[in-house]
């Protein structure tokens, strides 16, 4: 009750600070549309020259980028901690975390929400929505449920890599740039894994698990039963590696000797 | 001339010094280049050329239009806005130089830099994972270097342009975002342009976007048929003179409704 008391109190002081510069929130949310539109404009184009991606249609690939569209927001909104090491460890602002009385990773979490990301959740349903009229996908009424779940669920799997890149920086205080090819390498993602070469579909399954986020559980929707199997397993592989990514984070705060004085 | 040059030299050792950010710089572009390897693959499927490129062509493109744009990319948009929110811009305007004369050769500093550090190891190194096509005609290859140049001075261009916004808009950090976005697009980044529908082609004609990146990778990629190679450098050279009138203009309007902030 705690949590969910300071995770309101945060957001309203987040709302207050941000809205003192309009223009700019209102850029920043048209900026991340643009590089949406952008994203979707090549999937057009490229459609222009071709009717199948290693068998998947265009309203397919593109129902898949508007999934994917959704669990990002949510990890871009609540998880944005690509900076950790340089604004947390290195600058030492670690120590006032840890005198807090919450769960440092939860603190650490509130104090960088950008809560203009969760609009991506609404260009990514509009896509999801054209694309499936378009396809004419049927829906069981359990079927929304699954979507949040899997939604979630992908979320969770992002966040998870992060989390646990972002703990490097308890053990080496090296520049981690890391994150920004973490960034590059959640594009693989976007589309379908069977494009890539088994060992990319390997890491993106098991290691770095960038297909659970959208194709997997985007497969599910779009009926694909040879994918079913992966689709279901996107929670649980969500829930698995946010978990592993938790207890190496609290690992390493048990290292954390702060940064000088 | 000489401050100009120390200025260039400056800027490269100072990204000399900080070098290793740079290696996980080639790995981040070779991992964009293998997405768009293995999409472009996928693509291309039984095909065995689209809009006149390979597929093997088409992973050359890829290639070095990233590479490239290791070369002419630069930040000075945003160091032009952080000086003149910082109200830093105003010691620079004082200073015996052309502020933005100053500025580009900074980013020309970081452009050599990046070229001799970046873009050839990086090439080498995605020569070695994808199967591209490296130009035989040593004269390809100094076409390729002259059309870089143009393609590196157009971009510095739209930079200083962007940058010069700030002295309106105060806060242009979104502007320079899209900027970005805007450039990758219709540069010919992701995209050849030939690939875009016809009535896009048109529109795009008329823009300065494709001599950034398009015009270099396509000569590169042996695309051009020699009389288009020509025309695509006179449209590179024509683009480059325009730019500078704006450029002059906003510069010109700037001084004159110069608010420091603070500083």
């Amino acid at each position: 009750m705690f949590y969910v008391s300071m995770f309101f109190q945060y957001v309203s002081q987040y709302m207050k600070t941000r809205l003192q510069y309009r223009a700019d929130f209102f850029m920043e949310i048209l900026s991340d549309l643009l590089n949406q539109v952008v994203n979707l404009v090549f999937i057009l184009v490229v459609f222009g020259h071709t009717q199948f991606l290693s068998g998947w249609s265009r309203e397919e690939i593109i129902f898949i980028y508007g999934f994917f569209l959704i669990p990002f927001a949510l990890f871009s909104a609540f998880f944005n901690i690509w900076d950790f090491n340089d604004r947390y460890i290195v600058k030492g602002e670690m120590d006032r975390i840890l005198t807090r009385p919450i769960h440092s990773l939860f603190q650490v979490i509130l104090e960088r929400i950008e809560l203009e990301a969760l609009f991506g959740v609404v260009t990514g349903l509009i896509i999801i929505f054209y694309s499936g009229v378009k396809l004419d996908l049927e829906l069981a009424w359990y079927d929304p449920i699954l979507f949040i779940i899997f939604a979630i669920g992908g979320a969770l799997a992002y966040a998870a890599i992060f989390v646990a890149i972002a703990s490097i920086g308890f053990w080496s205080d090296a520049k981690t740039s890391i994150m920004p090819m973490m960034y590059n390498i959640g594009n693989y993602g976007r589309y379908p894994v069977d494009i890539y070469n088994k060992v990319i579909r390997f890491v993106l399954t098991w290691v770095l698990p960038f297909a659970f986020v959208g194709v997997y559980p985007a497969s599910y929707f779009l009926r694909k039963e040879e994918w079913y199997a992966y689709a279901f397993a996107t929670p649980v592989i969500g829930v698995a590696f946010f978990m592993i990514s938790v207890f190496i984070w609290n690992q390493g705060v048990k290292r954390y000797r702060g940064a000088g004085n | 001339m000489g401050k100009y040059l120390a200025m260039i030299r400056m800027r490269f050792l100072m990204m000399l010094a900080y070098r290793t950010d740079y290696y996980t710089g080639i790995l981040i572009y070779s991992i964009n280049i293998g997405a768009y390897y293995f999409l472009w693959n996928a693509i291309y499927g039984e095909k065995s050329s689209i809009e006149g490129l390979s597929s093997m062509q088409m992973t050359t493109y890829v290639a070095v239009a990233w590479m490239a744009r290791a070369f002419y990319f630069n930040n000075i948009d945003r160091e032009i806005a952080n000086e003149i929110k910082d109200g830093k811009v105003a010691i620079e305007m004082i200073r015996p130089y052309n502020y933005l004369g100053m500025k580009t050769m900074q980013g020309l500093g970081e452009g050599i830099f990046r070229f001799f550090f970046f873009s050839i190891p990086g090439m080498l190194l995605v020569a070695f994972i994808f199967p591209i096509e490296l130009p035989h005609e040593p004269a390809t290859w100094g076409i390729f270097a002259i059309s870089l140049l143009f393609s590196f001075i157009i971009n510095t261009q739209i930079n200083l342009l962007t940058g010069i916004t700030t002295f309106f808009l105060y806060n242009n950090a979104g502007l320079i975002r899209a900027k970005r976005v805007i450039i990758d697009l219709f540069s010919g980044l992701l995209l050849p342009i030939s690939f875009y529908p016809i009535w896009a082609q048109e529109v795009m004609k008329y823009l300065p976007f494709q001599g950034i990146s398009y015009v270099p990778s396509m000569i590169f990629t042996n695309g051009y048929s020699s009389g288009e190679i020509g025309m695509a450098l006179l449209q590179q050279l024509i683009w480059v003179i325009i730019l500078i009138i704006p450029i002059q203009l906003l510069w010109i309007v700037a001084k004159k409704q110069l608010i420091v902030q603070g500083g």
